[in-house]
Formats: structure tokens, C-alpha cells, sequence
């Protein structure tokens, strides 16, 4: 089929639509209509997204099952996939029929929590399928309205300040990153994103009030584009929103937040920063390289002191975050294969965390480490499954954590061993604050009043829980299902933006030789 | 010769012609009785002239030796005028009507207006300039304190007289340096004053004329009686500033700078740099206190006259297509905006503040969605078409060197999604509130509501095919 791209994007908006033009009333029978019908829709996509998996073809490095027609002022609306955007479709589509399934309980305006979540589907499917700069930025900032309403609809306590600070942070990295592809159409003439891989910006020196810019165009287009992707991903110091948001969005708002949401920085450094502008990245890449550092670091540490559980897992994000953008930053085949797989990998895991989360949040209505304690006596299935997620947090062998941070590692060691040496610390963080967080909650003594009567997952809970840990071992023990997909067209991009950054060393010395005689 | 000139400004004549004859008749016959009746005529005839004027209008006429321009430009303007007065004569008509009033002099005057804006965007003289603004802003005086009795709609309306007659003031002295140092009052021969080297009387009467003109499309820091004049107006009146008025302001704007002063481009360009940058940020942050929804309305106007200056600012023919499509998609988000406020009421009685809209999407879910839609257009959010107008507008100004501006813009624009937020805010996210809004709502108002809030969406495609509309029209003013 030659549309199969726009109908696994659209297929959630049709159910959306369905939902809210023939959905009438608020009982019971009707909110339970309208979980099946979402549940229906995202299952359907997840099908027919199956599809393009399997017509894929790994070892094209190009764009595949390209669609293109022609839209307003030239641009085009034009979808497709390749090696590197493919993984984080299926994660999507993977991923949002749990989602669905884990807000079963909610029963506060279900009609319109379903429509918010089919609208993101959509949204996020056509951040990695859209290969025009407009269309991608359409996407891309659309996902900020359901988002908002989302946390701040059916968020908690403090869900007007997360809500607007989530928007407009947002909103203020990505106008930027506006500008920059209004400059991009300019020069290039074209939104193709394909044509735009392969064009050259501009990339002489030049000064702006009297600072000197090395790389000249390519590296403002590269900070403009850093602004939106380093907030969205989110990278120390501007991830100040991301505890907030998590913390009070619903679960399974929390839960498309870290497993999908913030995958759209990384696919973006992957797709635009690194091919487009190879200068502006080898330039700035450095500054990338010791601000993960730091993230890692510094996030990990802040999450030993949290009290919140969900914050501490969403500082945990950070921290993971931050091996991504380390990976990715560091430019070479182990590198970026890492960070790719470490970002589907943290889909599964943090998702399950936050799932993990709920769990116990929708019995005690309380994130607060401190309320609880000593659950594996009375909560052994569960016990057991957050283990498990825990293990796989830290990255333990044979869980798809490892595979991720480990690439990420030897990627960074050949290029700057003391980056590998500080981020490889985090590793030992990260154990500390997630097994902590599993002793303080579930191992000892169940000895709060409160915890007494507090049952075990249900079997919808364990239902939603299967296949993310099915993943997350199958990716930790054969890795190459995901390597295999990625690797050709990873090859390719570390390729082209070796020639380029080469050409550019190259023109560098050779302006500089005539100035040393 | 005489014939063949009245026939290019036909349409005008023939809307002249019609509010006088419905002033003798109204005046002679059931006085305002007929109000209603009048009310739904002379909104008939807008969109007859606009339908008239997509089906017929072809080429470039002048009439009066140069003095009147029929060309694509002026048609594109003329018809999101008439169209835009039309959608807001009918959307006044109940709300007018419910409160005492609706006068027969009310659709008269609107007429009367519309035909000094239909004169303005078609100017190609200084005088011409001149007798249509000026006939314009007094039928808009008047208006403006159509509630005889409510001190705040006096206010308004002395208010807007004495801004305005200062701001045209300002504009016959610019106008008077122009022709003193150009020898006439024809933008053709202003052009060709300015080709080499313009004296400095020249510089300093674009300077004037510009300054009259920022005060028409209120943008700061001629803004001042922007928010009062809105917010002592009755609504509909409200309504109306802010969206006809506005688009012909602009229009002649345009038309002044390319067709008069299109030789000294980069001379005016930084003025009008300015004032954008200073607008989108001045109506931004000061709309953030603001309670009463219709002052808030007023800010969102300077800011959003202020994008549409950006493209002006880029002085290119992509800059003027710019803000057409900007005006226009501005227009119709105004319009929606503006059904959902005249709708607000309690028991009958008006509410303008923004904090009775709490929990309003319990009540009314479609309507509350159709605001919600039309907000986060007006923010520039995608896909929604207000963000078209910004990505227009930011290409033009790009384009035409002023990258700053683009990056101004789009700060700026951050911090005017706050207070769009705000009333989704209030409307899904806030507590319950003691005594909730009316639920009645006239099906006009429904229809332009939800109209609007679709074309928001669906406007996604195609923007409704008035790209390529915008760009002719812009390619026949700058050449």
C-alpha cells in the first residue's frame, strides 16, 4: 500500500473523531464505550503499523514508503521512514494501547482523556514520519495542546503551574528553532528534509556584534535548533520542567511523557542537528558532551534526595537523557547506536516505572516514599515486577538498559576517556537512588496502619506490565533486533558527517596556513 | 470619461448611494422599527459587493486622473473588509436588539464607514487618502458611543475623537511636507519625487504620515485609545474595531508606503521595524493584568497588528502577501472570538470578565472547544491557521534582512500565549464558580463561533485557496 505511513498516523485521529461526534453522554456504559473505542483504535494501529515493519528494508539507508504531496507556499507534505525514525514509530504505537489500557480507572471526563491521548498518537507518529521541516514542526508543537490539557485537566494538586510552565517552556525553545527553518527555506529554497540532509549551509566565520562565530550560519541554525531539542529531551540546565510536569500529570500522562515525548530531542539531534548542520554540531559538540556530563551526574544526585517518587524517577529521565545526548554527541557508529537503543530502551523502562508508580498511587493516593514500606509482604507480584524495572534502570546485564549505556560508553571513550570516565559514575548513581527508592517502598516491615489492607496488581495491571518486560528482556538479550534496523543507516550519518566536518578541517587549515607564514 | 471613471467606483457609489436612501427611508417611515430589517439588508449588500467583486474584478483601473486605484490589491482588502463587516453586522444584530440599541442609525453608519474604508485601500492620492479615512473614523466616532447612557461608552467615544482627530492631525501635516516637497498629491508622482535622493521635508512627512497610520491600526506606541475605546464600546462595536477598520487601515498603510514611497524603502522600513517589535511586545506582556476580556481582546489586536507590520516591515511583495494572508486569517479568528464574547452574559446582563469563564467547558463543552481552538490560533500554535499567519510573516521578515525581527517576533509570541492559555485556563482547568454563564446563545452567533473555530482547523489544507489570491494581489501593489 503506498499511503500506509499516513494511515497509521491518521488512524488515531479517525477514532479521536468517532469519540467525539457520535460519543453522547457521561455514564457508565458511555465511558466504558469510549476506553474500547480508544483501546480498539490504538490496537489497530499498532496492527497496521506492523506493516511497515514489515515491509522495511534495513539495509536501504534512504527514506522508505516516501509519500509527498504538495501543500501551501511550496511546502509539501511528505512522510516517511527510515533506519533511525522506524524504531521510535513502533515504540509509539507499541506503547499506546498500554497506555490506554493503564487509565482504565479514570472516570473523570473519559471521552475527552481518550480524544487527548488518540490526538497525541497521531501527533507523535508524524514527528517521526514527517520529512518536511513545517510539517515536523507542525507535529512537533501540536503535541504541546493535548499535553497541556492532559496534565492540566486530570493532573494533580499543582497542575496549573506544571501545565503552563510545560507550555510555554516548551513553547519558547521551539519558536526558536522556527526561525531557524524560516532561515533554512531561505537558503536551501526547499522544506525537503531529505534535500536538506544532503544541501550545505553556509559555514564561514562571521561576527555578530563583535563576537566571533565559528561555523558562522551553521551553528546559530545549530543553536536555534538546540534550544527546542535540548528542552524537549531534556538537558541540564533547562529540564527544570520535566519533574513538575511528571509529577502532576495523570500516570498515563506521565508515562507518554518519558516514554515517547522526550524521545523527539534525541530523533531530533539525530535528523536535523547532526546531517544538517555537521559544523555546527562538531563546533558546539563539546559543550553537549560535558552539559550530559553534568546531567548525569548532577540529576542523579538530585534524585537520591527526592522524597516524591515520580520526581525521582523523573530526574532519573534526566540522567538517562544525558547518556542519549552523550551518545549521539560523541558521533560514531557505538555511540549513536546507543543512544538510540538507550531511548527505546528508557521507552519501556520508564514507562513501566511510571506504570509502577500508578500502581500503587491509584491504591494510597500518595507519592510520598516516606507513606510507604514493607509492600512486598503484602504485594509479592508487584515486588517482583518493580524489581525487575528497577534492575533494568540501573542498567543490570541482560535487561535492554545495559545494552543502551554500555554502547553509550564505548562510543565516548574514544573520544574523550575522562567524559567516560565521569558518566560511567552515574552508572553507580543510579544504582543507589533506585534501589534505595526499592527498599524504602517495598522491602522491611509492613508496619503503616495505612498499608494494611492494600491488595496486590490485578490482573489488568500484570496484563499491561507483560509486555514491557517481555521487551525489555528480549532487547537485553538479543540486542541485534534493534542494532540490525538501525545500524546501516546510523553508518551512513556518521559518514556523511564525517566528509563534511572533514571538509570543513580542511578549509579551516587551509585559512589558517597562510596566516602562520 | 466622467462615465467611465464612475463606473470603476461603482461599488462605492453604489453603497453610498444605499445608505442614504435607507437614511430617508428609515427616517421617514418606522424610524427604528426598521433597524432590524435594515440591519440584515445592508449585510446583504456587503456580501453582494464582495461576491461582485470576486467574479468581476480583473485588471488595474484608475478613475479621477490616479486619484482612485481598482486593483487586486485593493479588491483582495475590499472583500475581507466587506466580508468581515457583513459577519459582524449579523452577529450584532440579537445583541443589540436585546438591549435597546439597536438604532437604524447603527447599520448606517457602519455602511457609511465601510464605504471610507473601501475609499481608503483604493487611494491613489493623498486627498482621496484623506476624505476616505476621515469618513471612516467619524462614522466610527459615533458608534463607538452608541449607548447614550452609560458614561464608559460616552468616554470611549470622546476618547476616540480626540485621539483621532490629533492622529489625523498629525497625518494632514505629513501629507502637507509631502506635497510641499513633492509638488503633488499623487502617489504616482510622490514615487517619482522620492527616485532620487529624497529631501529631507520628504523623510520627515513619510515620518508624520506613518505616525497617523500607527495610530489607525493602533499599533504602540500610538496604542493608548486602543483598550479604552474597546472596553467602553458596546461589543459589537468592539467587535467591529477590531476587525474591518483594521484591515483597511493596514491596507492603506501598505499602499502608502509601496505606491507613494516605494523608492526609500529602507527609510521607512526601520520605522516600521519599530513599531512592530514594540507592539508585539507592548500588547504581550501588557495584556497579562488584564481581567476584562474585551481589554484583553484590545492588547491581542497590538500585538497582532504588530506581526502583521512585520511583514510590511520586510518592504517586499512577499512581505505584503504576508500580511494580507496574516490580516485576513487575523479577521476571522476575530470574528469567532468575538461571537463567543457577545454571548457572555449572566442573567441577561453583560460579563466582560474573564474569571466567570470558569469550569465553562463542564457546561458547554462545544463552544467551550470551539474558544479553545480559537485561542490557541490566536496564539500561533499549529496546526491551527493563526500559526500560517506567523510562519508568513516570520518568512517575510527573514527575507527582508530583518532576521532580528523574526526573533523578536517569536519571543514575543511566547509571551502572548500566556494570556491565551489563561482563558483555556479559566474555561477547563479552573474551580467551580457560583453562578454559571447563560447557556443561551443565538444561532448566529453559534454559527459564526463554530465557523470559525472549523475554518481554524480545516484552513490546515489549503487556507481556503487565498494564498495565490494574497499573492496576486500583492504582485499588482509592488512591482
Amino acid at each position: 500500500m503506498s499511503n500506509l505511513l499516513s494511515l497509521t498516523t491518521f488512524i488515531p485521529l479517525v477514532g479521536a473523531a468517532i469519540l467525539a461526534l457520535f460519543l453522547r453522554g457521561n455514564d457508565i456504559a458511555a465511558q466504558r464505550n469510549a476506553k474500547w473505542v480508544a483501546l480498539a483504535t490504538t490496537v489497530a494501529t499498532f496492527i497496521v503499523s506492523l506493516f511497515i515493519i514489515g515491509q522495511f528494508d534495513p539495509s536501504n539507508t534512504g527514506f522508505q514508503m516516501v509519500e509527498e504531496r504538495d501543500w501551501l507556499l511550496g511546502l509539501k507534505y511528505k512522510m516517511g521512514v527510515d533506519g533511525i525514525s522506524i524504531l521510535f514509530v513502533m515504540l509509539t504505537t507499541f506503547l499506546m494501547p498500554l497506555v490506554i489500557a493503564s487509565c482504565w480507572n479514570v472516570s473523570d471526563r473519559v471521552k475527552e482523556y481518550m480524544i487527548a491521548f488518540l490526538l497525541l498518537e497521531t501527533l507523535m507518529l508524524g514527528v517521526f514520519m514527517a520529512l518536511d521541516l513545517v510539517l515536523f514542526y507542525l507535529f512537533f508543537e501540536a503535541g504541546l495542546i493535548p499535553m497541556f490539557l492532559i496534565i492540566g485537566i486530570w493532573g494533580g494538586a499543582n497542575r496549573i503551574y506544571a501545565s503552563f510552565k510545560f507550555f510555554l517552556y516548551t513553547f519558547l525553545g521551539s519558536v526558536l528553532m522556527l526561525v531557524a527553518m524560516v532561515a533554512m527555506f531561505t537558503d536551501a529554497g526547499t522544506t525537503d528534509i531529505p534535500t536538506l540532509m544532503t544541501h550545505t549551509f553556509a559555514n564561514e566565520n562571521f561576527s555578530v556584534l563583535g563576537v566571533q562565530i565559528i561555523g558562522g550560519m551553521q551553528t546559530l541554525m545549530w543553536l536555534a535548533f538546540f534550544a527546542s531539542f535540548a528542552v524537549k529531551m531534556p538537558m541540564w540546565p533547562v529540564h527544570t520542567w520535566l519533574p513538575d510536569a511528571h509529577v502532576q500529570a495523570p500516570t498515563a500522562g506521565s508515562v507518554v511523557l518519558a516514554a515517547i515525548l522526550l524521545k523527539m530531542g534525541g530523533y531530533g539531534f539525530l535528523r536535523f542537528s547532526l546531517p544538517m548542520f555537521p559544523v555546527g554540531s562538531e563546533v558546539m559538540g563539546p559543550l553537549v558532551l560535558w552539559l550530559s556530563v553534568i546531567a548525569i551526574i548532577y540529576t542523579s544526585l538530585v534524585a537520591l534526595v527526592q522524597t516524591d517518587m515520580k520526581k525521582l524517577i523523573a530526574y532519573s529521565s534526566v540522567a538517562h537523557m544525558g547518556y542519549v545526548t552523550m551518545g549521539i554527541f560523541a558521533v560514531n557508529q557505538q555511540g549513536i547506536d546507543g543512544a538510540i537503543f538507550q531511548m527505546i530502551s528508557h521507552g519501556f523502562i520508564s514507562g513501566a516505572l511510571f506504570l509502577a508508580v500508578g500502581v500503587i498511587y491509584d491504591r494510597m493516593h500518595t507519592r510520598e516514599i516516606d507513606a510507604y514500606g514493607g509492600l512486598v509482604n503484602r504485594m509479592p507480584a508487584y515486588a517482583l515486577i518493580f524489581m525487575f524495572f528497577t534492575m533494568a534502570n540501573v542498567g543490570l546485564p541482560g535487561t535492554s538498559g545495559f545494552v543502551g549505556e554500555f554502547l553509550v560508553l564505548m562510543g565516548i571513550f574514544q573520544v574523550n576517556t575522562w567524559l567516560a570516565v565521569f558518566a560511567a559514575t552515574g552508572v553507580i548513581l543510579s544504582a543507589a537512588y533506585a534501589l534505595w527508592l526499592y527498599r524504602r517502598v517495598v522491602m522491611g516491615d509492613l508496619i503503616k496502619e495505612s498499608l494494611k489492607t492494600i491488595t496486590d496488581m490485578t490482573s489488568r495491571e500484570k496484563f499491561i506490565m507483560a509486555p514491557l518486560i517481555f521487551m525489555t528482556l528480549l532487547l537485553g538479550v538479543y540486542p541485534a533486533l534493534v542494532l540490525d534496523i538501525i545500524g546501516p543507516s546510523v553508518a551512513a550519518l556518521v559518514d556523511q558527517y564525517d566528509t563534511a566536518t572533514a571538509a570543513f578541517g580542511a578549509a579551516a587549515d587551509l585559512a589558517a596556513a597562510p596566516a602562520a607564514h | 470619461m466622467i462615465s467611465a471613471d464612475l463606473s470603476i467606483v461603482l461599488p462605492e457609489v453604489l453603497l453610498a448611494l444605499y445608505a442614504m436612501a435607507a437614511l430617508l427611508i428609515a427616517v421617514y417611515t418606522s424610524k427604528d422599527g426598521m433597524a432590524s430589517l435594515l440591519t440584515w439588508t445592508t449585510a446583504g449588500v456587503f456580501v453582494l459587493l464582495a461576491v461582485w467583486m470576486m467574479i468581476n474584478g480583473s485588471g488595474t483601473q484608475e478613475a479621477f486622473g490616479g486619484m482612485f486605484i481598482n486593483d487586486g490589491f485593493a479588491r483582495f482588502s475590499k472583500i475581507v473588509i466587506l466580508l468581515s463587516a457583513a459577519a459582524i453586522l449579523l452577529m450584532s444584530e440579537g445583541y443589540m436588539q436585546q438591549r435597546g440599541l439597536l438604532k437604524f442609525e447603527y447599520p448606517i453608519l457602519l455602511a457609511l464607514a465601510v464605504v471610507g474604508m473601501l475609499v481608503m485601500v483604493s487611494a491613489g492620492d493623498l486627498m482621496a487618502l484623506y476624505m476616505g479615512l476621515e469618513l471612516q473614523s467619524l462614522a466610527l466616532y459615533v458608534v463607538a458611543s452608541l449607548r447614550r447612557d452609560s458614561v464608559k461608552s460616552t468616554e470611549a467615544g470622546l476618547k476616540y475623537f480626540v485621539l483621532g482627530a490629533l492622529s489625523s492631525g498629525l497625518l494632514l501635516y505629513g501629507a502637507s511636507l509631502t506635497y510641499g516637497f513633492a509638488g503633488t498629491t499623487l502617489f504616482s508622482g510622490i514615487i517619482e519625487a522620492t527616485s532620487d535622493d529624497p529631501s529631507l521635508g520628504l523623510l520627515f512627512g513619510v515620518v508624520f504620515l506613518i505616525a497617523g497610520f500607527a495610530f489607525k491600526v493602533s499599533a504602540a506606541p500610538f496604542h493608548m485609545w486602543t483598550p479604552d475605546v474597546y472596553e467602553g464600546s458596546p461589543t459589537p462595536v468592539t467587535a467591529f474595531f477590531a476587525t474591518a477598520p483594521k484591515v483597511a487601515a493596514m491596507a492603506l498603510f501598505a499602499r502608502v508606503v509601496h505606491d507613494a514611497f516605494g523608492g526609500i524603502v529602507s527609510d521607512w522600513q526601520q520605522i516600521v521595524a519599530f513599531l512592530s517589535v514594540v507592539s508585539m511586545f507592548l500588547g504581550g506582556i501588557a495584556a497579562i493584568g488584564q481581567t476584562n476580556i474585551k481589554r484583553l481582546m484590545a492588547y491581542s489586536s497590538i500585538t497582532h497588528m504588530g506581526f502583521a507590520l512585520m511583514g510590511l516591515a520586510a518592504g517586499t511583495a512577499f512581505g505584503v502577501q504576508a500580511m494580507l494572508i496574516y490580516m485576513a486569517i487575523y479577521v476571522t479568528m476575530n470574528v469567532g472570538t468575538f461571537a463567543f464574547i457577545l454571548a457572555m452574559g449572566r442573567d441577561g446582563q453583560v460579563v466582560t470578565d474573564i474569571n466567570s469563564l470558569k469550569m465553562y467547558s463542564k457546561n458547554q463543552p462545544a463552544r467551550a472547544l470551539a474558544m479553545l481552538i480559537l485561542m490557541f490560533s490566536l496564539a500561533g500554535v499549529p496546526p491551527l491557521v493563526g500559526f500560517f499567519g506567523k510562519f508568513y510573516v516570520l518568512r517575510a521578515a527573514y527575507d527582508g534582512g530583518l532576521a532580528w525581527l523574526a526573533v523578536a517576533g517569536v519571543v514575543a509570541s511566547v509571551i502572548s500565549a500566556f494570556y491565551y492559555l489563561r482563558i483555556v485556563y479559566f474555561m477547563y482547568f479552573g474551580d467551580e464558580t457560583e453562578g454559571a454563564l447563560d447557556s443561551k446563545m443565538s444561532p448566529v452567533l453559534w454559527a459564526f463561533l463554530m465557523g470559525s473555530a472549523a475554518a481554524m482547523v480545516f484552513g490546515v489544507f489549503n487556507l481556503f485557496g487565498i494564498e495565490p489570491a494574497a499573492a496576486a494581489a500583492a504582485a499588482t501593489l509592488v512591482n
